[in-house]
């Protein structure tokens, strides 16, 4: 699903935030991206939404090489993907349902679709009873969890978080972990930053570890 | 390293897009009504702004139509009094009625003349005294002191500024001829004036336009900088360009419309603000002429400039500031 081939990335000014990195995370996999802050753990997240472009390297999403991939196509492989963040990225101005149903909207769904795709994705996190509220009458994890429903809508192939349980409390986090467990079992790849390494340590999934935008060995890095 | 999952079960069906979906006509309507009812909504959320912009848009849209529509009309009106320029000849003293009546009768047959009409010494003097209110003055004089004279009516197709001019120099030249004088002459210097007049209406109207694109262009920029945060939410969950392009193009589209239809509302009640002073004023020349807008070619006019200037506008604001606006 991602693969990175001896990628680096340098940013203009000529600080590297990763140097030649390579691994290859299968279809269906769920895997934990930890290190440092610094690390390069973010670097890693936006190079494989495109956000950032690789410097030195290659990088393949689906067996599809898109180093070199051109700007006007970046939108369709994004909408293959799912984004969480720490801080959700909600828009304020909306109701949860249309918060949730904007990657379909994107995407160009009929009317029909939308609503009934968005409530089964709130049904997913366990909010179908507050479509019609705004996210700032929400809490911390319920707004997570409106994210959450906002990324699995359009049914992606791949799952990225970025600190998805930064804001949470220890029970709440373990929730999301378990939700983005039960995305993996039905066949989403998952790929989660976080630093969290109590959280990770109770889970039994693969963990990259950055350090100083390197690879190293799992463990490695926990001391 | 390798990861591998748990599961290898994923197919790679749904990473190819679903061309069908996006391609429905219906659909991409559905689409379009949505993102300009929403524009809409956001402007009418907007209130006061958006009456204030429409309000600009609208008064520069007024302005340079309804000095167009102002000079259209006096033109119509020096037209129709064009149609009837005639020349008066005024033959010499010595001349008498029958002689003038003999060189009236030649002269009707050039073929640039239509009509030749006399017009004796005592009938001019009648005429003269029934509208200057001099009776009794021109009463106490002992003879009088009015020549003959020849009203001459061009042919049809004789009355612009060269033919007028030739065939007043052709009666000049008579020997009988004091004087030959063109009626009509300011009429068509009007003309020339409201020519020169409808270029500057020409000139204004392009600043204008160019205002009103501007003030467009700096609302929807402003637009584009209030909704950044959405902008790349929707950049970062794979929306294109011309998916967030869109709805500023209509907010531009709308507020064109609006500032026509506030231009049209303006217009019209200018007009029919000057209709009754008009009105009066053209009583007191016996005249029939009314003030002429034309409502809907007027309004069609506008919608169409208001239309192409918002989306251009708007277009140009969302050229230069959207791509400024990239995740990172």
């Amino acid at each position: 699903m991602i693969r990175f081939d001896n990628v680096s990335k340098r940013y203009p000014g000529g600080y590297e935030a990763l140097s030649n990195v390579s691994f290859d995370m299968q279809t269906g996999a769920m895997a934990f991206l930890t290190g440092h802050s610094g690390a390069g753990k973010s670097t890693l997240l936006k190079l494989v939404a495109l956000i950032e472009r690789v410097t030195r390297g290659q990088l393949f999403l689906n067996g599809q090489n898109v180093t070199r991939i051109s700007t006007r196509r970046i939108p369709y492989i994004r909408r293959k993907i799912g984004f969480i963040f720490q801080d959700h990225h909600l828009l304020f101005d909306r109701t949860v349902f249309d918060n949730v149903a904007l990657p379909l909207i994107i995407a160009g769904y009929r009317h029909q679709e939308v609503g009934r795709r968005v409530r089964a994705a709130l049904d997913k996190v366990g909010l179908l009873q507050k479509e019609r509220l705004y996210p700032i009458t929400l809490s911390g994890g319920e707004q997570q969890r409106v994210g959450i429903a906002r990324a699995v809508v359009n049914k992606p192939m791949l799952l990225l978080a970025d600190e998805p349980t930064g804001n949470l409390d220890p029970e709440l986090s373990r929730e999301i972990m378990n939700l983005f467990a039960s995305f993996n079992d039905v066949g989403v790849s998952v790929l989660i930053a976080s630093h969290d390494l109590q959280l990770i340590g109770e889970l039994d999934y693969p963990v990259l570890s950055l350090s100083q935008g390197r690879l190293v060995q799992p463990g490695a890095d926990a001391a | 390293m390798r990861l591998s999952g748990k599961n290898q079960r994923h197919s790679r069906h749904h990473w190819s897009t679903n061309l069908r979906r996006l391609l429905s006509p219906r659909t991409f309507l559905q689409r379009h009504a949505q993102v300009a009812l929403d524009s809409l909504g956001r402007l009418f959320r907007n209130g006061v702004a958006t009456l204030m912009t429409a309000a600009v848009i609208g008064i520069a849209l007024a302005l340079p139509s309804g000095l167009y529509l102002l000079l259209d009309n006096l033109h119509r009106l020096s037209g129709s009094w064009e149609g009837q320029a005639s020349l008066s000849v005024f033959l010499k003293q010595e001349v008498d009625t029958d002689t003038a009546r003999r060189l009236a009768d030649s002269v009707a047959s050039w073929p640039e003349i239509n009509a030749v009409q006399l017009v004796t010494p005592q009938q001019a003097l009648q005429e003269f005294s029934e509208h200057s209110g001099f009776a009794d003055v021109l009463g106490l004089l002992e003879d009088n002191p009015l020549p003959v004279v020849l009203i001459v009516t061009p042919a049809t197709g004789q009355t612009d500024p060269a033919a007028s001019s030739a065939l007043q120099e052709r009666l000049s030249d008579l020997p009988e001829t004091d004087l030959a004088q063109l009626d009509l002459q300011w009429v068509q210097r009007l003309a020339a004036i409201l020519d020169i007049a409808r270029r500057g209406v020409l000139i204004i109207s392009a600043l204008l336009a160019l205002a009103v694109l501007l003030v467009i262009g700096n609302t929807i920029r402003l637009e584009i900088q209030n909704r950044r945060e959405e902008i790349l939410v929707t950049k970062l969950i794979g929306a294109t360009n011309a998916f967030v392009r869109r709805p500023f193009l209509y907010s531009g589209t709308w507020y064109g419309i609006f500032g026509a239809l506030l231009a049209w509302t303006l217009v019209e009640a200018g007009f029919w603000l000057l209709s009754a002073p008009v009105g009066k004023l053209v009583g007191l020349y016996q005249g029939d002429f009314t003030l002429e807008t034309l409502p809907l070619v007027l309004l069609g006019l506008l919608m169409f400039a208001g239309v192409l200037l918002g989306l251009l506008g708007s277009w140009l604001a969302v050229g230069r500031h959207l791509h400024a606006i990239e995740p990172s």
